[in-house]
């Protein structure tokens, strides 16, 4: 019934790239500074907070708009990259991969903040008067006691970066391969009036995206019945 | 062993400011009420809080102080909480282990089957934490600090959050620990019985200073004594408490003074216990009157009364063992006994007024 060309595929692969690829940094970047908002004290905790939740309210071709500048030839980061002899990264998949990091934080770091707020300090605590060293205390106490907070975060981000258009479509334009991701695919097709390809699309993201919140309320239920 | 402490941290309204040097053997009550910065002193030794300026120095180790600081992780202490502290995903085993595993082999001194004995934990060695009733988890809690061969116990209010029976339940095991486990502990409380039944000396807290240090005895000669705020005047006798005999009466032998105290039940230590004697349960007589229901009734001498505003008398007596006997009367009486400094006279104490265990512990 669903037959995939051989470019829907490679949108495919390209797609699923950038949603692993986003979970894991968003994953090693969240964590800390998820981690830093739920126990630090610094004053500047307000202002972060504000801004990681950004892309939840900005238009994402704002977000785009400005990585464009920023990245792209006469971009700060862009025009610096050109200037010691590499390629600026404008159209590049380094880009879309940036947007998407960014675009998706907020879904990454707000379930690790609320698990550790939930966590609290105690646990911690207790743990390091036991002997245990922080990267002990990470793998031993707070991963396995805020598992479902990692699972919600990891499969928003991942479902999230799948449904980005607007920061892609930006930054990185519609290059087979390289930057046409699903969504991008989706919004050719259709412009191309080609409705039967869109559809099928469409309708395997739509199915996708509704095991993945299935996934995340599952799991919010299971571990809110088996915490205390 | 002494713990030396410097800091002074500010928390809105609140300061803390303490320079004193706790010495440290047996137990130490850090005694005070609720707000006066018990809690947040016991978080500066544990490295928790590490407020700028601070010195924290245990014995020759330098754990916080002139640009060095020292982690929790590597001050090898332990730390019992008031409640919850038990890792929810380990079983009791588990949460045992977790500390022990990561103690050094040649700096462990305390073993898993000598602390199950010592706690009696070893039935609840394979139960979930959420199987386990808030005493349990305490005394679990207990036993893992203590698993860690820990140079220095911090307890921070360990029974606040147990009800009254079960309080009762476990002071014996920590009396016990306290005895056995040669380790010295600091004592977070706001009751003044835990204090007396545990603590050989008392650091008093106040509005974020800490404005004494002596040792139980006395503390418990004070007439103004903070730990007398609550419940009045109260005499702490150590001794050793016999088997009860056929009429149920146990034997309290210190030096040469005995007393008759109801069997107080559960394991019985034949080591040195402690028996609190509240002062107002004392009853003073110029002569040994014994056609009375009293039993126990003690020659002592009068040191010194101190007679207070409201019409009350404390009267600081001395037993022949030499321990200190205090004893609440109205200044009334007083003058009709004509008791002064070096008076004779004798105490009288109901039995059922020392009935062990836990009095006083009701109703909070």
């Amino acid at each position: 019934m669903i037959e995939l060309s051989p470019s829907d595929w490679v949108a495919i692969r390209l797609t699923l790239k950038l949603g692993l690829y986003t979970t894991g940094i968003l994953l090693a970047i969240g964590t800390p500074l998820a981690w830093w908002l739920a126990s630090g004290r610094s004053p500047l905790r307000t202002a972060v907070q504000s801004i990681v939740a950004l892309p939840l309210v900005l238009p994402p071709t704002v977000l785009g708009f400005y990585l464009l500048l920023l990245l792209g030839p006469r971009g700060w980061i862009g025009g610096s990259l050109e200037a010691i002899g590499l390629t600026h990264l404008a159209f590049t998949f380094t880009g879309i991969l940036i947007a998407s990091v960014i675009y998706s934080m907020p879904f990454a770091v707000q379930p690790l903040f609320q698990a550790f707020t939930a966590l609290g300090r105690r646990h911690v605590e207790v743990a390091a008067s036991l002997g245990a060293g922080p990267i002990d205390r990470f793998f031993t106490v707070i991963l396995p006691l805020t598992r479902g907070g990692f699972i919600i975060a990891a499969t928003l981000s991942f479902a999230h970066t799948l449904g980005e258009f607007g920061a892609i479509l930006m930054i990185g334009g519609s290059i087979p391969g390289r930057t046409k991701v699903l969504s991008v695919l989706i919004y050719d097709h259709a412009e191309a009036m080609n409705y039967t390809a869109a559809h099928q699309l469409s309708l395997l993201l739509l199915a996708f995206a509704f095991l993945v919140l299935f996934i995340v309320y599952a799991v919010n239920r299971r571990f809110d019945t088996v915490r205390p | 062993m002494n713990l030396e402490i410097t800091a002074r941290l500010q928390h809105g309204a609140f300061t803390l400011d303490v320079n004193n040097t706790f010495p440290l053997q047996g137990v130490t009550a850090l005694f005070g009420r609720s707000g006066c910065g018990k809690t947040t002193l016991l978080r500066i030794i544990a490295g928790l809080e590490h407020p700028r300026g601070a010195r924290v120095c245990y014995g020759d180790q330098t754990w916080q102080g002139g640009g060095d600081f020292v982690p929790l992780a590597k001050r090898r202490i332990g730390l019992v909480f008031q409640e919850h502290s038990l890792l929810p995903h380990r079983n009791v085993r588990g949460n045992l282990e977790y500390g022990y595993k990561r103690t050094p082999p040649n700096l462990r001194r305390l073993h898993l089957p000598e602390v199950c004995e010592l706690l009696g934990i070893s039935p609840l060695l394979d139960r979930r934490i959420d199987q386990l009733s808030g005493g349990e988890r305490q005394r679990v809690a207990l036993g893992r600090a203590l698993l860690c061969s820990p140079q220095l116990l911090l307890l921070d209010e360990p029974l606040a959050a147990l009800d009254t029976q079960t309080k009762r339940e476990i002071m014996p095991f920590l009396v016990r620990l306290s005895r056995e486990a040669h380790v010295p502990i600091l004592l977070v409380t706001h009751v003044p019985d835990e204090v007396e039944r545990l603590a050989d000396r008392v650091a008093f807290m106040h509005d974020g200073r800490v404005q004494r240090i002596e040792e139980l005895h006395d503390a418990l000669t004070r007439p103004d004594s903070p730990l007398f705020d609550e419940e009045g005047p109260v005499s702490v006798l150590e001794g050793t408490l016999s088997a009860p005999d056929a009429e149920g009466l146990c034997r309290f032998e210190s030096g040469n003074v005995a007393l008759h105290v109801l069997d107080p039940g559960g394991t019985r230590d034949s080591r040195l216990q402690r028996l609190r004697i509240r002062g107002r349960d004392v009853i003073l007589a110029l002569k040994d009157p014994e056609a009375i229901s009293v039993v126990n009734r003690l020659p002592v001498t009068v040191e010194a009364v101190h007679s207070g505003a409201s019409g009350e008398s404390l009267v600081i007596s001395r037993l022949s063992n030499g321990q200190a006997l205090l004893a609440l009367i109205t200044t009334s009486s007083l003058r009709r006994l004509g008791l002064t400094e070096g008076s004779p006279c004798i105490a009288l104490i109901k039995s059922l007024a020392l009935h062990q265990p836990g009095r006083g512990e009701e109703g909070r």
